[in-house]
């Protein structure tokens, strides 16, 4: 293998990583953190992603000229719609359900079928794409023989901005300790004079949020249609569980591992048969680290 | 300063603490003794809220607590450290005492905390989950005291605790009700941890009050013989 090519898949793997990350940041919070299994979360993920489609087609018609900024209003739509939706979601649905995981699961089933219903009569069954930003398009050439696409550059940096942000809230301000604690322990967390309700919906949000997020990302590398949500989802899952639930730097560690290895076989093998040796390497890691990689310790 | 009137808590059909009426008084301390399964807990968690209560009033001052939510009565001045101690485990010491302090929004650790028990300073950073039941059980009380209580409720806080820690925690609660000025409601099967904080002790048996004595009156061998099996 050449240094070019090594290069190259070293660069593929960090790029698979990052989308990786963002699809399954929403999830750690949602699913790692508040233990609600949320099978709609691809919907949310879908959601951020016509949310852009829609912005986008706002510039064309009202502000053509300004397209090549789009990307910039367009992400923080995406959060902030998906982050209003989750929250509505959370205190109109999803908070009578807690301790309930199987309810949950079968409700948030029901919910992704009622989403997925909803964005075909509203956008039609087709896929729709947005056009990228010139600046997006093309590769950076940073000596002869690798070829780095822009978008993929600019997912990564945006990967960057998202998890560092995500830290600094959760660990850094007090929300962060409250939506810790209360994941941790609802009834104690009350107890301590903590407003359990309030910090459950905005933490569902959050989630919600950033599903939004790496909805909008998505566009940038693929079109959108009523099923996406499907596609991203059982990804994110994996991403999580292996990691270890309620471990943040598990879920980075795990879409690392991940993504670098799925890179890696891809190069050997072929793409099907790289995720299924992908999905056999996580089952025998969980039979043997049934709580996954990054499971947090404690005395019993 | 707390008064509970009437208080009928159940489990579904079963009625488990039935038509309870008393009252703790400015910086008394009052202790609820029994045996297991005789209604203590259910008792203490209907009043911080932990647990609906069926009928009856819970009154902090003039304020009327029962249906309000836990966190409202932890605002009111109540403050609770659990049966089993029920400490944030993947938090720090440092967090766990901070997320006791919404009362006041957050901020510095009060220094009087580290004052009383020193333990916590040194292993400020420890993840609450890696401590002994002892530290646990000090980490517990100051994350309740941060919230500036009128009323601090245990449950049981000498369960699990070795003797010697025993007697340190009745003295470290006895010089914080006197430095804090707040009244404490305590549950107990221990008599001599409960004669050395309470000024009162009610002796509740299957869900009902069935005896009460000012410490100075106690008839030793009453309480116990309602303690043992």
């Amino acid at each position: 293998m050449s240094l070019e090519i090594a290069f190259m898949q070293l660069f593929n793997g960090v790029s698979l990583f990052t989308i990786l990350l963002l699809m399954a940041l929403g999830l750690a919070i949602v699913f790692g953190l508040m233990g609600v299994i949320n099978m709609a979360h691809g919907e949310l993920m879908a959601l951020g992603a016509y949310v852009t489609y829609l912005t986008a087609l706002a510039f064309q018609a009202v502000a053509p000229g300004a397209m090549e900024i789009y990307l910039f209003v367009a992400i923080p739509m995406a959060f902030g719609v998906t982050f209003l939706f989750g929250y509505v979601l959370e205190k109109g649905f999803i908070c009578w359900f807690y301790n309930r995981p199987l309810d949950t699961l079968l409700a948030t089933w029901g919910l992704s079928l009622i989403l997925q219903q909803a964005y075909r009569s509203i956008f039609g069954a087709q896929e729709v794409s947005v056009p990228l930003p010139t600046w997006l398009t093309g590769a950076w050439e940073p000596v002869d023989g690798i070829q780095l696409p822009l978008n993929r550059i600019f997912i990564i940096g945006l990967t960057i901005v998202v998890a560092v942000s995500v830290y600094l809230l959760l660990y850094r301000t007090r929300w962060g300790l409250r939506m810790r604690a209360v994941t941790q322990n609802r009834a104690m967390s009350a107890a301590v004079g903590i407003d359990t309700k309030k910090v459950d919906a905005r933490t569902f949000a959050l989630g919600s949020g950033l599903a939004g997020i790496a909805g909008a990302v998505f566009t940038m590398v693929g079109s959108t249609n009523p099923g996406t949500g499907q596609l991203y989802i059982v990804d994110s899952f994996i991403v999580v569980v292996f990691g270890g639930v309620q471990s943040l730097i598990g879920t980075v560690m795990s879409a690392f591992a991940i993504a670098q290895t799925q890179t890696s076989l891809e190069y050997l093998l072929s793409g099907s048969l790289a995720k299924a040796t992908i999905l056999l390497l996580v089952i025998v890691v969980l039979y043997f680290r049934p709580n996954g990689l990054f499971a947090v310790k404690q005395r019993s | 300063m707390l008064r509970i009137d009437k208080l009928d808590v159940r489990y579904g059909d079963s009625k488990v603490i039935q038509d309870v009426t008393f009252e703790v008084g400015t910086q008394e301390c009052v202790a609820l003794m029994g045996r297991n399964g005789m209604g203590k807990t259910t008792l203490l968690k209907a009043i911080i809220g932990m647990h609906p209560s069926h009928a009856g009033s819970v009154r902090l001052e003039s304020v009327e607590l029962a249906n309000l939510p836990s966190y409202e009565r932890v605002r009111q001045g109540l403050a609770f450290v659990p049966q089993g101690r029920m400490i944030f485990p993947l938090l720090t010491v440092e967090q766990n005492i901070q997320a006791g302090m919404e009362n006041s929004g957050g901020g510095e650790i009060p220094q009087y905390v580290f004052d009383f028990f020193p333990v916590l300073h040194e292993m400020r950073l420890r993840k609450g989950g890696n401590l002994s039941g002892g530290q646990q059980q000090m980490l517990a009380i100051a994350r309740a005291l941060v919230s500036n209580p009128k009323v601090l409720i245990l449950d049981e806080p000498t369960e699990g605790i070795q003797p010697s820690i025993i007697k340190e925690l009745a003295r470290t609660l006895n010089a914080l009700r006197k430095e804090r000025g707040f009244s404490i409601l305590v549950s107990e099967q221990v008599l001599s941890f409960a004669l050395e904080v309470a000024d009162r002790v009610i002796v509740i048996d299957r869900g009902s009050f069935v005896h009460e004595e000012r410490r100075e009156q106690l008839d030793e061998e009453k309480v116990k013989a309602f303690l043992t099996v």
